[in-house]
């Protein structure tokens, strides 16, 4: 019998198309990516069939925790300066302009005006162990009413966002939405989770 | 193609009686590898959708020309108490004495149903809005001719008024949740409104038979 001459194939496959495939995904993930904020609490918001999507510019963001602290945050670098100065201003304590380019990269935060220079002067990874007390939002010592006037004053067509947690109590709800009204912000957006309806 | 032609300047080496060939391929399955680990990078940092967010809209502060009388017949008070449970009652339209309050929760088979009937008790018509619906889903109507129509459906001067009152047990879930009916059962007019003491009352005399409602739900 004569042997038939099998031509020896190579095995190696053939990874261009694979490293197409695999650089588009990443092409498009990287151009769709858009980084999540890191939040000092992680907050469950409940489900509901609301559609509006969340305006892309221009939020103010309050977060409630589970333990009913309240955070502050403002987007756009240039408007949480001129906040932080006129915070400053009102309450009579110096920020640096190092402090104020420091805050203006900062997501939120949730402590009384008087603790914030230390906030800020904390390397960003140890900034996750601070003690955060929340904003004082009660008819005493309001100073969300102060945040959320002067942001207004920076620029007035910001957005109100409420981001509660599923656990939030009323009264804590009530002195917000109390405090926004105080405020004339009489429209606000409660951030949810998708849900369908059954 | 990616890989190069083998023996582009063919210099013949040295005193070499035919050299193995080498081949030029290019191995790219550590490219490959890479291009997968950014993409998984990539894929556990974003955050494709968007939150959603529900709108609410409260009145001025302190203005009290803004405000416009309701018929008593045509309102339903929502108590949110604690437990994730709801307590509505209606009021007697002659002598505007609360009825008896009913126990229920935030299921499907919940206040649902109660809204859904009482509201087209007082408009007929309110089915239409799934109708509109549909037609613009269909094409067969403009987004803007429907939403006007929704609209004014939703503003019918007969229809539901919902009040909703949170007892300080409630948790912010749970108005969500309310306001969620409020948005599937078409209901246009509804207010947040302080809960008053005869109400902190009623909730705490039954307690008992809210626990029990809470146990058989269960």
């Amino acid at each position: 019998m004569a042997k038939v001459k099998v031509p020896r194939k190579s095995t190696s496959v053939d990874m261009t198309a694979m490293t197409d495939v695999a650089f588009l995904l990443l092409t498009f993930f990287m151009l769709a990516t858009q980084f999540k904020p890191d939040e000092p609490v992680q907050v469950i918001t409940p489900a509901s069939v609301a559609e509006i999507p969340l305006p892309d510019v221009d939020v103010m963001l309050i977060t409630i925790s589970n333990d009913n602290k309240v955070f502050f945050d403002l987007q756009g670098e240039h408007y949480k300066k001129t906040l932080l100065e006129k915070m400053g201003k009102k309450y009579s304590i110096v920020f640096t302009e190092e402090e104020m380019k420091k805050f203006s990269q900062m997501s939120s935060f949730g402590m009384p005006i008087a603790q914030l220079k230390q906030y800020i002067n904390l390397s960003p990874e140890k900034r996750g162990s601070f003690p955060s007390a929340g904003i004082p939002c009660d008819s005493l010592q309001n100073e969300l009413g102060d945040w959320v006037w002067q942001s207004r004053l920076t620029n007035n067509s910001f957005r109100v966002a409420i981001k509660g947690d599923r656990d939030v109590s009323y009264p804590t709800i009530k002195q917000v939405i109390n405090t926004l009204q105080e405020k004339d912000v009489n429209r606000f957006n409660f951030i949810t989770s998708m849900e369908s309806a059954q | 193609m990616a890989e190069i032609e083998g023996g582009g300047g063919g210099h013949k080496k040295g005193g070499k009686p035919k050299g193995k060939k080498l081949s030029t391929r290019v191995d790219f399955t550590p490219m490959v590898d890479l291009g997968f680990l950014l993409i998984t990078f990539f894929m556990l940092t974003t955050s494709l959708n968007k939150p959603k967010t529900m709108e609410l809209n409260m009145p001025v502060k302190g203005d009290d020309n803004d405000k416009t009388a309701v018929k008593v017949s045509q309102t339903v008070t929502v108590l949110l108490t604690g437990n994730n449970q709801v307590m509505y009652y209606f009021s007697d339209p002659i002598t505007l004495d609360p009825m008896t309050p009913q126990i229920t929760d935030f299921s499907a088979g919940g206040v649902r149903p109660m809204l859904l009937r009482e509201n087209k008790k007082r408009v007929p018509n309110i089915d239409s809005i799934q109708v509109y619906k549909d037609l613009y889903k269909l094409s067969r109507m403009t987004e803007i001719d429907m939403k006007a129509n929704i609209a004014r459906l939703k503003a019918d001067v007969e229809g539901l008024i919902v009040i909703i009152k949170a007892d300080d047990n409630a948790k912010f879930s749970n108005i969500v949740d309310i306001l969620d009916e409020m948005l599937i059962c078409n209901i246009g007019r509804y207010a947040i409104v302080d809960i008053s003491d005869p109400e902190i009352e009623l909730i705490k005399s039954s307690a008992a038979s809210l626990k029990t409602a809470g146990t058989v739900n269960n």
